[in-house]
């Protein structure tokens, strides 16, 4: 429906967008011309379409780029082709600022040039390889040239600001805490932020490139180290990607079993969040509760799955290890002991004056800037973006299951925080209808290659997270493209900084908890 | 409030293991050790660096647990600081990205001789699931040098524990 009002407005505006046959599940494909693609981006900003994600493809003479856009839980794939020598595209990122990071990659790893872009500098590149060569075209050798050290990325053009009372703060790579690393360069005024200006890639260990050539097998074992706190997101995604691509269903038990451990991975990455929020302000009684809830719940991965952050449990086709069913009444158990206590903690947080006075007000990001940037997952919800795959646009086995999305509008620290208890409880009650009634049946089906692309999009425990598979004609990777929400999430924290204190910026960049991994590639 | 947080606090009790449970005597040993070491060696304070040279994070998570009340790792002596230059030992995490090969040489500059650095995870240890490449340069020790490794995708707190306090052991006994 939607999406024959969008064909409607790119006609009246005199823009070719042919609809393809073949579509690429779930999106359709509108195939636009090159010199149209800045203005099909117009047309659908102002018609109220998501901006999600932007790849690109090396097919030897053409470069073919492919932009996701989402309204209302329909997806349309834009799709254009420019030719692979000095290639040049209309920038959307005019229209849609998030997909302002997006081209920058592709410019350093494709050596396209976007026409009126706001912020051509380069992004995923520092010094690794010159800005003449780029790694994601077939002719870039994957070992790369012969290894040197790599010098530090001295000379990035940041922006700075000027007068007598601003200074400086450079934080970064490397923090001083447990964290991955990345840099944050401040403008503040005494305490008060004025900018600051995040720069990423320092973790970017070229995973889009080393996929090519790899079996099924081979890229769900790089797909489940993209980043290491999404192995069921990312890994689905992938998963869900390639049978696509092969043209295979899976089996409704596979399907469940894949829903169990999804939401056991965003209970577990929430658990371990919301302690870190409270114990970034100082609240260390939260940090023990929840770290102590969390260290429980990665054991029962242990014991359930072989693996406390379920690596090597999801198969291509389905998965690997089932649940008995003594197993699933006793992790029925586990789930109604651990909604009680969350339920119990949580109560007793929010009776706590210090806390309420730390984290409401902190790192708001209004509705209006968060649908701007398109902010996915809790940051998304915590700011009137709801959107969430399993109930937008649902797959198996979440199309027979109702999910219920917590929304708020405070777009606060606290807000993204509360976005995050009710989701443990909802995620829980999930649960326990998953293991209620596990379908029976086969594990997998087994697994067949054959040339051919397949698009796979899973809500995550960040959001909505998607993989892009290209099979050659040997049932090889051709193509690989994982999209992690921090993508459109880590723009919002440089937004919802502003005004707030520099001591402030730990508890809102964990209330972020963007990926560096995840977004470096 | 305060009744609240402290009717919780006592109704769970203290979870804290006295050794972990699996692999007691081994455990038994090795904890021992390490306090003996740490007492010997670092007047029963060694303070880590934690360093992500390129992780996926996967590595990070399992440090992190380390600190949990089930491991509460501090109680051997093992702080984690915030700088290289308060550190005994770094723990680094890879495989090192081309990205942070710069920014891993001038950490490790930067820690006080003597020094023990620890290699974390596969990706640590050689490379892992991404090997060398234009972005990678794989193994920690390509770039500086390594003392000990912990193995695993990631190494489960227990066995990064134990690598820890073998580390200190091999380190002690030389």
């Amino acid at each position: 429906m939607s999406l024959a009002e969008l064909r409607v407005a790119l006609a009246t505006e005199g823009l070719s967008a042919s609809l393809d046959d073949a579509c690429l599940n779930p999106a359709q494909v509108l195939t636009i011309a090159s010199a149209d693609w800045g203005d099909a981006a117009r047309v659908a900003a102002a018609t109220g379409w998501r901006w999600s994600a932007l790849w690109g493809d090396d097919l030897g003479a053409q470069l073919r780029l492919s932009a996701l856009l989402e309204r209302r839980g329909t997806y349309a794939l834009l799709r254009t082709e420019v030719p692979a020598q000095a290639p040049t595209l209309p920038s959307q990122a005019p229209y849609y600022p998030a997909a302002d990071r997006p081209e920058r990659h592709t410019q350093d790893m494709f050596g396209l040039r976007f026409a009126g872009h706001p912020d051509p500098r380069r992004w995923t590149r520092h010094q690794a390889w010159p800005a003449t060569s780029h790694p994601l075209r077939k002719a870039f050798p994957a070992a790369g040239q012969a290894p040197q050290p790599t010098p530090g990325d001295y000379d990035y053009p940041f922006i700075r600001a000027r007068g007598a009372a601003v200074h400086e703060i450079p934080v970064g790579p490397i923090h001083a805490g447990i964290i991955e690393p990345g840099h944050f360069r401040f403008q503040a005024v005494g305490e008060e932020v004025l900018n600051l200006e995040e720069r990423l890639g320092y973790v970017h260990k070229g995973i889009e490139k080393i996929a090519e050539g790899r079996d099924a097998e081979g890229l769900l074992r790089l797909a489940e180290r993209v980043s290491g706190d999404s192995v069921i997101a990312h890994g689905w995604a992938a998963c869900m990607a390639l049978e696509r691509a092969a043209g295979i269903a899976i089996p409704p038990r596979a399907a469940a079993l894949r829903a169990v451990l999804a939401e056991r991975e965003r209970i577990a990455n929430h658990l371990g969040d919301i302690g870190a929020i409270c114990n970034d302000v100082g609240f260390s009684f939260a940090q023990y509760q929840f770290t102590r809830l969390r260290e429980d719940w990665l054991r029962e991965n242990q014991r359930a799955f072989g693996h406390r952050l379920l690596r090597e449990v999801l198969a291509p086709g389905g998965v690997r290890r089932d649940l008995e069913p003594e197993a699933c009444v006793a992790m029925r158990r586990r789930c109604a002991r651990l909604a009680a206590e969350a339920a119990e903690i949580v109560a007793i947080l929010e009776r706590s004056d210090s806390l309420e006075d730390r984290l409401m007000t902190t790192g708001r990001l209004a509705p209006e800037q968060a649908a701007r940037l398109g902010c996915l997952g809790y940051v998304g919800k915590a700011s009137g973006c709801t959107f969430d795959v399993r109930r937008d646009s649902p797959y198996p086995p979440y199309d027979q299951l109702e999910v219920r999305i917590p929304g708020y509008r405070a777009g606060d620290v606290a807000a993204r925080a509360k976005v995050r208890a009710e989701e443990i409880q909802v995620s829980l009650a999930l649960l326990g209808q998953l293991l209620e009634r596990l379908p029976a049946g086969e594990l997998a089906t087994p697994w067949r290659a054959r040339a051919a692309e397949g698009l796979g999009i899973v809500e995550g425990w960040r959001g909505e997270t998607l993989a892009y598979v290209r099979l050659d004609a040997t049932g090889r990777i051709a193509r690989y493209f994982p999209r992690d929400p921090s993508w459109l999430n880590w723009p919002a924290l440089e937004l919802l900084i502003h005004d707030n204190i520099v001591p402030d910026f730990p508890v809102c960049n964990k209330s972020v908890n963007g990926s560096y991994s995840g977004h470096d590639l | 409030m305060v009744l609240h947080i402290l009717n919780k606090i006592f109704s769970v009790g203290v979870v804290t293991e006295p050794l972990p449970r699996e692999e007691d005597s081994v455990l038994e040993q090795v904890g021992q050790q390490l306090q003996d070491a740490i007492g010997q060696r670092f007047q029963g304070s060694l303070a880590i660096r934690q360093v992500d040279a390129g992780s996926c994070n996967g590595c990070e998570l399992e440090i992190h647990a380390l600190n949990n009340p089930y491991y509460a790792i501090e109680r051997f002596g093992v702080h984690f600081v915030a700088s290289p230059r308060h550190a005994d030992l770094l723990l680094v995490t890879g495989p090192v990205s081309r990205h942070m090969e710069e920014a891993l040489k001038r950490v490790y500059a930067a820690t006080p001789d003597p020094k023990l650095v620890i290699a974390v995870g596969d990706c640590g240890a050689d490379g892992g699931e991404f090997g060398c490449s234009y972005a990678s340069c794989g193994a920690v020790s390509r770039v500086i040098p390594v003392d000990a490794v912990i193995r695993g995708c990631p190494p489960t707190p227990m066995q990064l524990m134990r690598g820890i306090l073998e580390a200190i052991g091999i380190a002690t006994s030389d």
